[in-house]
């Protein structure tokens, strides 16, 4: 069991200045499974998520302590170069945030930046993640126009195409539909099932029934702690904390 | 009294203060065209622009500015190619790369440069540069179009700075992290997402400073060298429109020719600052509706 896991935090504490936002956090992830995090606002559900690709790095004044270990290495490792981890793992954020650029543009961003440079090569990526995120028959057509002409949840799935281009082998969600209308939500929720077949999902989000419906872990923060993290089916039915019951059954949150 | 008259005499005496500075305004260009109009009297409009002999106190006298115009372009074409990098460039470092202990010291310095009065910096292009530059690459005079472009670009950079600053930091946070989250490094990050994102601003930037440049008159007055022909080298002296107002509107008679001559170069003067205003403001409006288009 312990070789499918893809990473693993190992005691991590996280400060934003002298605001703990993560207390001794121990959790992994498994490879090809979706494991949702949830909790009420300013948890630290984000805050891990954004721990896992080094994104927190761009904040002023933060400071982890602890281990994340990703392919063996621990990616606070001073000699990891942080560019590197995000090569592999991608993210998606809350508001869809596509370039002002083509939509043919915005999906080889990050390719031609790590040096994938043949036209052809390109071309065949940029169908291939559009198909990826389904986005590739509604936008085959356009490829030159600007991803700004599209609707908030074409852009959605044209920033998680954008993000599979790079070929990561996790993917990052903060949030991914809580821009989003209804039918746009389930058209991503879909896509995640079939990505989980070729990637490891991690997917915060503050919508329950998304977690319910997408997840096959779940992770319940509270005030920067890990409360329960169990199967998706177990913590919603059976959770073994109190704090997860009131949580889910809606009492506080 | 109530509070609706109230309300009411408010925004009067607001309105009425407005329109003082407008009706001022307008009045300032109606006599600038007054005193200028009447030069075309005597010579044609093409003659006065074209015409490359500026000779006004000469019997018969010669009233054609086109010296005067290529002298005003190439200080201020020299001054942005001098000005542009700097202030673009200072613009990136404070917006996107110092340190904020950094930031806060450099960026009220830049700023500072644009509060430095115009004769300070004449005063030291006439006191260190020219003796200096005439000494070093042994010229007959060191006020010159060099001389000229460079203080002038001096200061166009607070304005090609602030300004482009401006437009750095309204670029949005979520373009930042989206480029890194893809594995961009800053730099990359800088020159692919966040300045094609702020182009409009940092046009509008510039072509704001290349106005300040254009329209400068003491720095032009004092370093330019004041020679009324068409300049074979970038070591020549010129006279740029501002300076030839300004050194040669007292001792103008009156309503004289010369007079009215003075006059249409501002006039030429006055369109040239205002196209620049215009393509700025249509530059930062044009791409503001796109939503920057594709890059």
């Amino acid at each position: 069991m312990r070789d499918n896991n893809v990473i693993e935090t190992k005691n991590v504490n996280f400060y934003y200045g002298d605001f703990k936002a993560l207390t001794d956090v121990t959790m992994n992830f498994e490879r090809n499974r979706v494991t949702a995090l949830i909790g009420p606002s300013g948890c630290g559900k984000s805050t891990l998520l954004r721990l896992l690709n080094r994104m927190n790095d761009l904040i002023a004044g933060t400071r982890v302590e602890g281990e994340v270990i990703f392919d063996g290495t621990n990616i606070y490792d001073p000699q990891i170069d942080p560019v590197d981890v995000r090569r592999k793992i991608g993210m998606v954020f809350q508001k869809p945030n596509p370039f002002p650029k083509s939509i043919f543009n915005n999906i080889i961003y990050g390719p031609r930046l790590s040096g994938t440079k043949s036209k052809a090569e390109l071309e065949a990526l940029v169908e291939k993640s559009l198909r990826q995120a389904s986005l590739w028959n509604e936008v085959k057509d356009i490829l030159g126009q600007s991803a700004m002409m599209l609707s908030g949840g074409q852009q959605q799935r044209l920033c998680i195409a954008r993000a599979l281009a790079m070929k990561p082998e996790i993917l990052l969600m903060d949030e991914p539909t809580s821009a989003l209308d209804p039918i746009s939500t389930a058209k991503i929720e879909e896509l995640i099932e079939e990505l989980k077949k070729d990637y490891t999902i991690i997917i915060v989000t503050h919508n329950m029934q998304q977690a319910a419906r997408i997840s096959d872990k779940t992770g319940f923060f509270y005030i920067g702690k890990l409360i329960e993290y169990s199967p998706t089916e177990k913590l919603f039915t059976t959770p073994s904390v109190k704090q997860t019951e009131d949580y889910i059954t809606g009492r506080f949150g | 009294m109530s509070r609706k008259v109230k309300e009411i005499i408010i925004k009067n005496i607001f309105l009425l203060f407005a329109l003082i500075s407008i009706v001022i305004l307008g009045l300032i260009i109606l006599f600038l065209f007054m005193e200028g109009v009447p030069i075309f009297t005597v010579v044609s409009v093409k003659d006065f622009l074209f015409g490359t002999e500026w000779c006004p106190t000469y019997d018969p006298p010669e009233f054609g500015i086109w010296s005067l115009i290529v002298g005003s372009f190439v200080v201020t074409i020299f001054a942005s190619i001098i000005a542009v990098p700097l202030g673009v460039l200072s613009a990136i470092y404070i917006a996107e790369i110092a340190p904020p202990l950094i930031k806060e010291i450099f960026k009220p310095v830049v700023e500072l440069l644009a509060g430095l009065p115009s004769v300070v910096l004449g005063f030291f292009g006439m006191a260190v540069l020219a003796p200096w530059m005439q000494e070093t690459f042994d010229l007959p005079t060191g006020l010159n179009i060099v001389n000229a472009s460079f203080l002038l670009a001096l200061m166009a950079v607070p304005t090609i700075s602030s300004i482009s600053e401006d437009a750095l930091y309204s670029v949005p946070q979520e373009f930042k992290e989206a480029s890194y989250a893809l594995g961009a490094t800053r730099v990359e990050t800088i020159v692919r997402v966040i300045v094609p994102s702020a182009l409009s601003g940092i046009s509008t930037a510039v072509i704001l400073g290349m106005a300040r440049a254009i329209g400068e008159t003491m720095v032009v007055l004092m370093v330019a060298g004041g020679a009324t022909a068409i300049p074979e080298s970038i070591f020549d002296s010129v006279r740029p429109m501002p300076a030839s107002i300004a050194a040669e509107m007292g001792e103008a008679p009156f309503r004289s020719y010369h007079y009215h001559a003075l006059f249409a170069t501002g006039i030429v003067l006055f369109f040239l600052t205002l196209g620049f205003n215009l393509i700025a403001d249509y530059v930062s409006h044009k791409f503001k509706e796109v939503g920057s288009a594709t890059l």
